[in-house]
C-alpha cells in the first residue's frame, strides 16, 4: 500500500514535471537545427551559361536577411549557406555533398536547374535529407511515392506545356509549329507536355531545334526554324538563350506566334536585353505578380517587396520577376519552418511541407494559393497567361490550372 | 629522376632493424598515414566530405602520373588527357549502371578500354611530332563531350543528364563510411599504379623510353622500335588516367558530360608541369596542386578581395595565374624539380 502510494506520487511529480515545460520535451533536432539557429543549404548559378537565376540565390539570401533582421524564425536565425555551381551537375553534386556533410544543413532548398536537381536527386533521398522547393518545374519532382525528400515548387513544366498547346490550336489558324528547347530535360519535360497538349495534333510540330547549354547563341537554330515556315514557336529555352532566339527572330523577320516559357519570362532578364521592340506580342504564362506591371503599383505585397529590394538587395534588378520569384518561395520556406516549431527534424520540416492547404503567399497572382499534401508533392498549379505590351506582360483569361499525374 | 626514388645503397647495407623501417619507408608511410587519417575521421575530425577531397587529390595525382609518363619520361605532348579520364569514367559508370558490375571490377575494365583507345590514338598520332600531336591531342579534348553527348549513344550515357553511380558500402562490415572505405581503396590503387611505374621506368623498357625522350633517332640506331615504344607508351599513359577517371567516377558517384570539358585537360596538364614534369613525386603534388587551387583559387581570391576592400573588382582565378607565373618563374622543373634542386644546395653548403 505504502509503496504504491509512493509510486503514485513519483508519477504525480513526473507529470507535473513534464508538463511543467512543454517547450522543452517538444524540442527535436536533427543536423542543422538548434535552439538558436537553421542551417540551410543552396547551390545557384552564379556564373556561366545560366548567371541570370544568380539573382533568385542572392534574393534569397537577402530574405532570410530579412528575416533574422525581425528576429529570425520561433526565435532562430537562419543561415543561409550558398554556393556557385555554374549550372554544371558535377558542381552541384560536389557543392551539395559539402553542404550535407561538411556545413551539416538540416536541409536543401531552392537548388535551381532541371540537370543539376537531377544529378543529386538519388543522393538526397538515400540520404534522408529534404530537398525542398527545388527551383525547376520538371514534373518529377512531384512523386512522393519514389522520392519522399524531394518537393517542387512552381507550376510543372508538363502542365504549362499543356496549356500552350491548347492555346495554339483554338488561335493559329493552320498552325505550323516550330520549337527551339535545351537539351536537356528540362527541355524534354516542357516538350513532352507540349506534345501531350497537341495530341493527336503533334503532326502540326514542323521543326524542332535544340541547343546546349555550352552554346555561345542560337542563332543558326532560329534561322532554321523560320525556314521551316512555321507560323507558331514554342520557346523553351533559359534566359541568355531566350533574348538571343526572340532577338534573332526580330532580326531576321520571323513573326511566329511567339510563346516563351515560364523560366524565362523576366522583363528585367530577358525582354529588356532582347529589345522591347522584338518581344511585342510573346506570349507566356504567369503565376507571379511582375514587378513591371503598373495594376500591381499599389498592391501590398508589392510595396512589400520593393521596400525589401530598396533596404536587402539594393543590387538587385527591380524589373526582373526572379527576384519576386524567390521573394515568394522564400515567404513558403518561412511558413513552413514557422509550423514546424520547436520540431525541427528532416521528418517534420517534410511533413509540414507537404501539409499546406490553401496557403497565401506574397507575390502570388490573386486567386492562386499553395497546396499540398502527402500525395501531392506540387505545390502550385495555376498560372494564367500573359502577353508583352509595351515594357511589360499584360495579363489576360482566366487562372488556369493542370493536374500533372 | 629514376634515380632519386631507388633505395639508398649505403643504409640497405647495414641488417639492423632501423634499416628496416627505413628502406620500407615509403611503404609504412603509405600504411600508417591513411591509418591516421581514418582514425582521425572515426574521431569526427575529417568529414566524410574532406575524405572524398583526398580521394580525389589521389585520383588526380593518377591522371598526372599519367600524363608525366607520357610527356616527362617519353618526350610526346598531351593536350587532351581529359578524354581518356572521361572514357575511363563513362567505362566504369555503364557498367556498374547498366550491367550491374562492382565498382572494383570496372577498374581493370576502364583500365583495358583506356589502352586500346590510347594505343590507337598513338598509332597515327605518330607520325604527327611535337606540336602537331599536341593540336590532335587537343581536338580530341574538345571533341569527347560532344560525343558524350551524342543522341544516338544517349541509351547508355544518359546525354547531358550524365549518369549516378552507386558506390558500395563497406564489405565485411568494417566499421567505416563510405568515404572511408573509398579513400583506402583509391590508396591502394595509387601505391600499386605508383609503384609499377616506377618499376617500368627503372627497367630496359624504361631506358629506351627515356631514350627516345632525349633522341629519337640515337635511340632508334641502338635498335629500339621508336614507334611501337611511343605507341604503347600513349596506350599506357592512357591507361594510367583512364583508372583515374574510373575511380573518379566510382567516388564522386556522378559521370557527366560536364566534368570532362577541356580545362580538365589543362588541368592535368598544368598539374603536371607545376607538380615536376620528370617526376614521380611530381605526379602526387601535381594531383594535390589541381584538386586545391582548382577548387579554391576562385574562393580565395573572392575572400581575398572582400578582405582587403579594395577598389576594383578582382577577377575569379586571378590567384590561380599569380601562382602559377611565380611557380614557372621559380621553379621551371616544377615543384618536385624546385625541391630537390634545394635539397642538393643544402647538402652542397
Amino acid at each position: 500500500m505504502r509503496v504504491h502510494k509512493l509510486m503514485l506520487a513519483g508519477a504525480g511529480a513526473l507529470a507535473i514535471a513534464l508538463t511543467a515545460n512543454p517547450v522543452s520535451a517538444q524540442k527535436k533536432y536533427d543536423d542543422g537545427a538548434s535552439d538558436t539557429e537553421i542551417r540551410i543549404g543552396n547551390t545557384n548559378p552564379y556564373s556561366g551559361p545560366a548567371s541570370a537565376y544568380g539573382q533568385i540565390g542572392k534574393a534569397i539570401e537577402a530574405y532570410f536577411k530579412m528575416v533574422n533582421d525581425k528576429g529570425g524564425i520561433n526565435g532562430r536565425k537562419v543561415n543561409f549557406i550558398t554556393y556557385d555551381d555554374g549550372y554544371a551537375p558535377p558542381k552541384t553534386v560536389e557543392m551539395v555533398r559539402k553542404l550535407v556533410e561538411q556545413d551539416q544543413v538540416l536541409f536543401i532548398f531552392q537548388t535551381l536547374g532541371t540537370p543539376s536537381n537531377t544529378a543529386i536527386h538519388k543522393y538526397m533521398n538515400g540520404k534522408k535529407v529534404p530537398q525542398l522547393f527545388v527551383a525547376t518545374g520538371a514534373s518529377v519532382w512531384g512523386k512522393p511515392q519514389e522520392f519522399p525528400w524531394t518537393m517542387g515548387w512552381q507550376p510543372d513544366y508538363q502542365t504549362e506545356g499543356v496549356i500552350y498547346a491548347k492555346h495554339i490550336l483554338a488561335n493559329v489558324k493552320d498552325a505550323k509549329i516550330a520549337v527551339l528547347m535545351q537539351n536537356d530535360d528540362y527541355g524534354r519535360d516542357y516538350f513532352n507536355g507540349f506534345k501531350k497538349g497537341l495530341g493527336k495534333d503533334a503532326d502540326k510540330i514542323v521543326q524542332v531545334a535544340t541547343y546546349e547549354v555550352a552554346d555561345p547563341t542560337v542563332d543558326s537554330q532560329i534561322i532554321a526554324l523560320k525556314n521551316s515556315g512555321a507560323n507558331a514557336f514554342f520557346n523553351i529555352t533559359t534566359p541568355k538563350f531566350a533574348a538571343q532566339a526572340i532577338k534573332k527572330a526580330h532580326e531576321i523577320g520571323w513573326k511566329p506566334a511567339h510563346y516563351l516559357n515560364n523560366v524565362s519570362s523576366s522583363v528585367g532578364a530577358v525582354m529588356k536585353p532582347a529589345g522591347f521592340e522584338a518581344g511585342q506580342g510573346i506570349l507566356t504564362a504567369s503565376y507571379i505578380k511582375d514587378p513591371t506591371d503598373s495594376q500591381w503599383d499599389k498592391d501590398a505585397d508589392m510595396v512589400a517587396w520593393n521596400a525589401f529590394m530598396d533596404k536587402y538587395y539594393p543590387g538587385g534588378d527591380k524589373k526582373s520577376t526572379f527576384p519576386a520569384y524567390a521573394y515568394a518561395v522564400s515567404s513558403t520556406m518561412a511558413e513552413v519552418l514557422k509550423r514546424a516549431g520547436d520540431n525541427l527534424t528532416r521528418e517534420n520540416v517534410m511533413k509540414q511541407a507537404a501539409s499546406l492547404k490553401g496557403v497565401e503567399i506574397p507575390l502570388l497572382l490573386p486567386g492562386i494559393k499553395i497546396n499540398t499534401s502527402a500525395t501531392d508533392f506540387y505545390p502550385i498549379q495555376s498560372v494564367r497567361l500573359a502577353r508583352f505590351k509595351g515594357e511589360t506582360f499584360e495579363l489576360f483569361g482566366d487562372i488556369l490550372s493542370g493536374e500533372s499525374e | 629522376m629514376a634515380t632519386t626514388t631507388t633505395t639508398p645503397v649505403a643504409t640497405a647495407d647495414t641488417a639492423s632493424s632501423s634499416s628496416f623501417v627505413w628502406r620500407y619507408r615509403y611503404w609504412l608511410l603509405l600504411i600508417v598515414v591513411p591509418l591516421l587519417l581514418i582514425a582521425a575521421g572515426k574521431a569526427g575530425l575529417i568529414s566524410n566530405f574532406q575524405f572524398l577531397q583526398l580521394s580525389l587529390m589521389i585520383v588526380y595525382a593518377i591522371a598526372v602520373l599519367g600524363l608525366i609518363l607520357l610527356t616527362g619520361f617519353n618526350g610526346q605532348i598531351s593536350l587532351g588527357h581529359g578524354a581518356f579520364f572521361a572514357v575511363g569514367a563513362y567505362t566504369a559508370a555503364i557498367l556498374i549502371d547498366q550491367a550491374g558490375w562492382p565498382f572494383w571490377a570496372t577498374l581493370p575494365a576502364a583500365a583495358l578500354m583506356c589502352f586500346i583507345v590510347g594505343y590507337l590514338f598513338g598509332l597515327p598520332a605518330l607520325r604527327l611530332e611535337g606540336h602537331y600531336l599536341a593540336l590532335a591531342t587537343f581536338a580530341l579534348a574538345v571533341a569527347v563531350p560532344q560525343i558524350l553527348k551524342y543522341r544516338h549513344i544517349e541509351p547508355l550515357t544518359h546525354g547531358v543528364m550524365g549518369i549516378n553511380v552507386f558506390k558500395s558500402d563497406p564489405p565485411f562490415g568494417l566499421p567505416l563510411s563510405t568515404d572511408q572505405w573509398m579513400f583506402l581503396v583509391v590508396v591502394a590503387i595509387a601505391a600499386l599504379m605508383f609503384w609499377v611505374a616506377r618499376n617500368l621506368l627503372d627497367s630496359r623498357t624504361g631506358r629506351a623510353l627515356i631514350a627516345i625522350r632525349d633522341h629519337s633517332m640515337a635511340a632508334s640506331t641502338m635498335g629500339v622500335n621508336v614507334s611501337h615504344y611511343k605507341a604503347a607508351m600513349f596506350g599506357i599513359s592512357a591507361l594510367y588516367t583512364g583508372v583515374a577517371g574510373a575511380l573518379h567516377g566510382i567516388i564522386f558517384e556522378f559521370v557527366a558530360p560536364d566534368s570532362f570539358r577541356f580545362e580538365l585537360s589543362i588541368a592535368i596538364l598544368v598539374g603536371a608541369v607545376v607538380g615536376g614534369i620528370a617526376s614521380l613525386w611530381g605526379a602526387v603534388i601535381g594531383g594535390i596542386f589541381v584538386q586545391v587551387i582548382e577548387k579554391y583559387a576562385d574562393a580565395a581570391t573572392k575572400a581575398i578581395s572582400s578582405a582587403v576592400h579594395l577598389p576594383l573588382e578582382l577577377e575569379p582565378w586571378l590567384i590561380y595565374g599569380i601562382a602559377l607565373i611565380i611557380l614557372m618563374y621559380t621553379m621551371p622543373m616544377g615543384i618536385a624539380g624546385g625541391v630537390a634542386a634545394l635539397l642538393r644546395r643544402m647538402k652542397r653548403s
